[in-house]
C-alpha cells in the first residue's frame, strides 16, 4: 500500500459565498421554465430524452413486430421498416442516451456532488437544453415531412443515404436528420463546456480530483471525449449535406444510378465511414463511461463498501477513454479499407478490454465481503454487470478482426451491441434513477413496483438479445427488412424470431410501470429524508431535500474525504460524509483521507 | 437468495442454450475453417470468464447478503490483486489476438495461383465477370456504362474481348481452386456475403476491393448483401454454384456467347490498354 497525501486532512474553515454571486430567478418562467438551474435543466433534459425514448419504444416494438411476423402488418413495409430502424437507432445513441447521461445526469449531479453552488455558466446551460429541444423537434418533425424521415441506417452512409433508392434520401428526411445533429452538437457543445470547466475549477474546498465520487469522474471524462469526438460528426454531417443539397462531391464518386450517370466524381465514401466513427465508437464510450461511474457508486453506497480499487478505477476510466479514440476502424474491417488497417486497430481494440476487464474485476470485488443490501438501485446495478459483461465479451468477437468477418453485418453484431450498450446503460439510468429519485423529489419510489420493473425489464432483455447472437452467427444479416427464404436458415429460427418479438413487446409494455412510478410516487411516495441510503457523497448532506437552487444554503461544503469511507472500522456508524470532519479510519492506503 | 438463484439459472440457461441451440453456423464451403476454429477458442475464453464472473457476483450476492449485525471489511486497494488479474487478462486476451491477427494476415494475402474474377454490386442485384481464355480481366470505367455495356468495360483493350459476363445470374466456381473476387460497386455500397464461404467485404463505388478464398465443397450457395443499399436490401440475392472441374468446363463452354466480344462488337484498332 502507497500512502498518497491528498491535501490537508484537518479542519478546514468553510468559506462563505455571498448570496450576489448567484443569479436568482424572479419568476415562475424563470425558475422553471427559461430556467438556469442546473437540477432544473437536467429534469428537463431528462423529460424530453424520455420523451423521445418512448418514441425509440414504439418503433423497435414496429420492428420487430416486423421482424416476428413478417408481412401480418401490411403497413410495416420496406420504406416504414427502414425508417423505424434509422430513427430509433440515432434517436437512443444521441438524443437519449447521450442526452441523459450527460445532460440529465451530469446537469443534476456534478454540481451537487462537487459541492458546487451550478454550473459555472449557467445561461450557457440554460441555452444548451433549449438547442438540445430544438434539436429533437426538428428529428421529430422529419416524421411529418414529405417523404418521411431518413432510412439510410443510423450510420447514415454515403451513398445512399442521398439518393432515391434509400427512403428520404432525396426527400427531407436526411436533411433534417443532419440539421437535427448539427443543431444537437452545437447544443451539447454549450452543456459538455459547462460539465468539463465546472468539474474542473468548481470543486468544494477538499474536493480533490482523487476524493471525487466515481460518478463525477465518469460524466466528466465522457464530456471531454465528446467534446473531442462530436466535431468529427459535424464536420461530416456538414459534408453530407452539401453533397445532398449543393451537388458535391465529398463522398459521391462517379456513380450510375439506376441507369443514370450522376453528374459527381472524385468523392470518397469511405471517408465518410471513418468521421462517422472517429465519432462513433467513441460515442459508444461517452454512454458507457458515465454508466460505469454511476454503477460503481450504486455498488459501493448498496453493499456498504469501499470501491475495490478507486485509483485503478479513475485511471482505467481515463485509459479506456484515450484508447477509445484510437479503435474507430474496428467498426470497417470488412469496408474495403485497406486491410492492414486490420491489425492496428484489432489490436487496440482489444488493448481496451484490460482497463475494462479491470473495472469488471473491482465492481464484483466491491461486492465480496460486502455488506449487500438488495435494493432495487443494487438489482440494476448487478443485472448491469451481467449484461454488461456479456456484452462485452461478444466485443472481443467483433474487435478481433478476422472473427468479425463472418459475423460483421449479421444479428450478432446487432445482439452485441444492445447489450452492451443498449441495455446494460439503460439498467444503469434505471438504477440510478431509483437511487436518486429520493434526492430530487423528496420520495422513495414504490419498492414493489420498481422490483417487477427491475425482474421484467433485466430477465426480458437477456431473453431478447442473448438468443439473438445465434441467428448472426447462423449468418441472418442485419436490417432485412424481410428474412424471406434463406436455404442455411431453419423454420425455427423464424419460430425465434417470434420469440424475441414477444419478449420485446413485454419489455416495453412494462416500462409503463416505470412511468406511472415516477408520477404515483412523487404525491404518494414515502417521505425519503435528506440521505435514505445513508450515502457518503455531497449531494445527500445537503441542508434541504430537494436541495433549493443554489444547493448548500448559505455555506458551501468543505471536504474532508474521498467518496468511500463505508463501514469504516471503529466509526460509529457505516458510513461517513465525505463533508465530516474528524475521525480518521485506521485502515491503509491513505485514501480515506 | 432468489436474487443469487436467478443468476446461477442465467449462467446455467446460457451455457445450455449455447450447447443446445439448433442455431448454429452452416456447414462451411470454403478453406476459412481457420476463421470458425479462432471463434471457437475465443467462445471457450469469453464463456470461461461469463461463467466466472457471474458465478462470483452470485456467490457474493448469497455468502454477503445484508443480515443484522453484518459489517462490511474496510480494504480500499489490493495492488497485488489488481497487478494479478490485469496480468491474467492481458494473457487471456493476447491469446484471441494472436490467432486472430495471424488468420487475418492469411485472409487479406491473396496466393499467386488465385484466378481473378470480377463481382459487381449494383441496386439490388449481382453480375459477374470471368476471364475467357487469356485468364485475365479487361479494363473497365464507370464512364463507359450503357445499356449495352452495363458493367462499363474497356473495349479498347484487347483483355476484355474474352471476358464472360453474367448479370444478375449465377456466379460458377470450379471446386478447390483460390478464387481472388474483385468488387466493385456502380452505385452505393453493397457487401458480398456467402455465409458458407464465411468470408465478406464490402463493394465501394469508387474503388475496387477483394476478398479470396478457396472453394471446398460443391453445392449451391446463396449470396446476400449484407451491406444496406437502399430499400431492395434484402432482394439483393445471388447464387454461387460450387462444381467440379470438368463440370465447371462444360459450364464454361456454354457461356462463351455471352463473352463481352458477342455483346459489343470489336473497334477496329485493338490497343492494349495497360492493368
Amino acid at each position: 500500500m502507497v500512502d498518497v497525501p491528498l491535501g490537508s486532512t484537518g479542519a478546514v474553515a468553510s468559506h462563505p459565498i455571498d448570496d450576489v454571486e448567484l443569479y436568482h430567478p424572479h419568476s415562475w418562467i424563470t425558475k422553471y421554465v427559461f430556467s438556469q438551474d442546473a437540477k432544473v435543466i437536467a429534469i428537463q433534459y431528462s423529460l424530453v430524452a424520455f420523451s423521445v425514448g418512448l418514441i425509440a419504444l414504439v418503433l423497435s416494438w414496429l420492428m420487430r413486430l416486423q421482424l416476428g411476423f413478417p408481412g401480418v402488418f401490411s403497413f410495416i413495409d420496406a420504406n416504414a421498416y427502414y425508417q423505424f430502424i434509422t430513427m430509433h437507432g440515432m434517436m437512443m445513441v444521441v438524443y437519449v442516451l447521450t442526452a441523459l447521461f450527460l445532460g440529465g445526469f451530469g446537469n443534476y449531479l456534478i454540481p451537487l456532488m462537487v459541492g458546487a453552488r451550478d454550473m459555472v455558466f449557467p445561461y450557457v446551460n440554460m441555452l444548451s437544453f433549449w438547442v438540445y429541444l430544438l434539436a429533437v423537434l426538428v428529428l421529430v418533425s422529419s416524421f411529418f415531412a414529405p417523404g418521411g424521415p431518413s432510412g439510410a441506417g443510423w450510420t447514415l452512409y454515403p451513398p445512399q443515404a442521398i439518393l432515391s433508392g434509400t427512403p428520404g434520401g432525396q426527400d427531407w428526411g436526411i436533411v433534417l436528420m443532419l440539421v437535427s445533429l448539427m443543431i444537437f452538437i452545437i447544443g451539447f457543445t454549450m452543456g459538455g463546456l459547462n460539465y468539463v470547466v465546472t468539474v474542473l475549477q468548481a470543486r468544494a474546498r477538499g474536493m480533490t480530483l482523487m476524493r471525487m465520487p466515481l460518478t463525477v469522474w465518469g460524466i466528466f471524462t465522457a464530456s471531454f471525449m465528446a467534446l473531442l469526438a462530436f466535431p468529427a460528426l459535424f464536420v461530416g454531417s456538414v459534408m453530407l449535406l452539401f453533397d445532398r443539397v449543393f451537388g458535391t462531391s465529398f463522398f459521391v464518386p462517379s456513380i450510375v444510378e439506376m441507369g443514370q450517370p450522376l453528374e459527381r466524381s472524385g468523392g470518397s465514401p469511405l471517408l465518410f465511414q471513418h468521421l462517422f466513427w472517429f465519432f462513433g465508437h467513441p460515442e459508444v464510450y461517452i454512454v458507457a463511461l458515465p454508466a460505469f461511474g454511476i454503477v460503481s457508486d450504486l455498488i459501493s453506497t448498496h453493499a456498504r463498501r469501499n470501491i475495490f480499487g478507486y485509483r485503478m478505477m479513475v485511471w482505467a476510466l481515463l485509459a479506456i477513454g484515450a484508447l477509445s479514440f484510437v479503435v474507430w476502424a474496428h467498426h470497417m474491417y470488412v469496408s474495403g479499407m485497406n486491410p492492414y488497417f486490420g491489425f492496428f486497430f484489432a489490436t487496440t481494440t482489444l488493448i481496451i478490454a484490460v482497463p475494462t476487464a479491470i473495472k469488471v474485476y473491482n465492481w464484483i470485488l466491491t461486492l465480496w465481503r460486502g455488506d449487500i443490501h438488495l435494493t432495487v438501485p443494487m438489482l440494476f446495478a448487478l443485472a448491469f454487470i451481467v449484461t454488461f459483461v456479456n456484452g462485452g465479451l461478444t466485443g472481443l468477437f467483433l474487435g478481433n478482426v478476422v472473427v468479425d468477418v463472418p459475423l460483421s453485418d449479421t444479428m450478432f453484431v446487432v445482439a452485441h451491441f444492445h447489450m452492451v450498450m443498449g441495455v446494460a446503460p439503460i439498467l444503469v439510468i434505471f438504477g440510478a434513477i431509483y437511487h436518486w429519485y429520493p434526492k430530487i423529489t423528496g420520495r422513495m419510489m414504490n419498492d414493489i413496483l420498481g422490483k417487477l420493473h427491475f425482474w421484467v425489464t433485466f430477465l426480458g432483455a437477456y431473453a431478447i438479445f442473448f438468443p439473438m447472437h445465434y441467428l448472426g452467427l447462423m449468418g441472418i444479416p442485419r436490417r432485412y427488412h424481410d428474412i424471406g427464404d434463406m436455404a442455411f436458415v431453419p423454420a425455427s429460427a423464424h419460430t425465434l424470431n417470434a420469440f424475441i418479438t414477444v419478449a420485446a413487446l413485454i419489455v416495453g409494455a412494462v416500462q409503463l410501470t416505470f412511468v406511472f412510478n415516477l408520477f404515483w410516487s412523487l404525491r404518494y411516495g414515502k417521505p425519503a429524508g435528506g440521505n435514505p441510503w445513508r450515502a457518503t457523497t455531497l449531494e445527500w448532506q445537503t441542508p434541504e431535500t430537494p436541495p433549493p437552487h443554489g444547493n448548500w444554503g448559505k455555506e458551501l461544503p468543505v471536504v474532508y474525504r474521498w467518496a468511500y469511507d463505508y463501514s469504516v472500522p471503529g466509526a460509529d456508524q457505516d458510513f461517513l460524509p465525505q463533508n465530516q470532519p474528524g475521525f480518521t479510519s485506521t485502515a491503509p492506503g491513505g485514501l480515506h483521507g | 437468495m432468489a436474487v443469487a438463484l436467478i443468476l446461477v439459472l442465467i449462467v446455467v440457461g446460457s451455457v445450455a442454450f449455447h450447447l443446445v441451440s439448433p442455431w448454429w453456423w452452416t456447414p462451411i464451403a470454403s478453406n476459412w475453417r481457420y476463421i470458425d476454429d479462432t471463434i471457437i477458442m475465443t467462445f471457450w475464453i469469453t464463456g470461461t470468464v461469463f461463467v466466472a464472473v457471474v458465478l462470483f457476483t452470485a456467490y457474493c450476492v448469497y455468502r454477503f447478503r445484508h443480515r443484522d449485525g453484518q459489517q462490511a471489511i474496510y480494504e480500499p486497494e489490493n495492488r497485488k490483486l489488481e497487478a494479478w488479474l490485469t496480468a491474467i487478462t492481458a494473457i487471456g486476451v493476447a491469446a484471441m489476438l494472436a490467432p486472430g491477427l495471424f488468420v487475418w494476415r492469411q485472409f487479406i494475402t491473396v496466393p499467386e495461383e488465385a484466378t481473378d474474377i470480377e463481382i459487381v454490386g449494383q441496386q439490388w442485384q449481382w453480375s459477374f465477370r470471368l476471364p475467357g481464355a487469356d485468364g485475365r480481366l479487361g479494363a473497365s470505367d464507370m464512364r463507359l456504362i450503357s445499356a449495352d455495356n452495363p458493367l462499363g468495360l474497356n473495349k479498347e483493350d484487347p483483355k476484355s474481348r474474352d471476358d464472360i459476363l453474367i448479370e444478375g445470374g449465377e456466379l460458377h466456381l470450379p471446386i478447390g481452386k483460390p478464387v481472388k473476387a474483385l468488387l466493385r460497386s456502380v452505385d452505393v455500397i453493397h457487401d458480398f456475403y456467402v455465409p458458407e464461404l464465411r468470408a465478406k467485404m464490402d463493394l465501394v463505388p469508387g474503388q475496387v476491393s477483394y476478398v479470396w478464398f478457396t472453394p471446398t465443397r460443391t453445392g449451391s450457395f446463396e449470396i446476400l448483401c449484407a451491406e444496406l443499399c437502399g430499400v431492395g436490401h434484402p432482394q439483393m440475392r445471388g447464387t454461387v454454384v460450387v462444381q467440379e472441374a470438368v463440370d465447371y468446363q462444360a459450364w464454361l463452354q456454354d457461356r462463351i456467347v455471352s463473352s463481352f466480344a458477342h455483346l459489343m462488337p470489336a473497334p477496329r484498332d485493338l490497343v492494349a490498354v495497360p492493368d
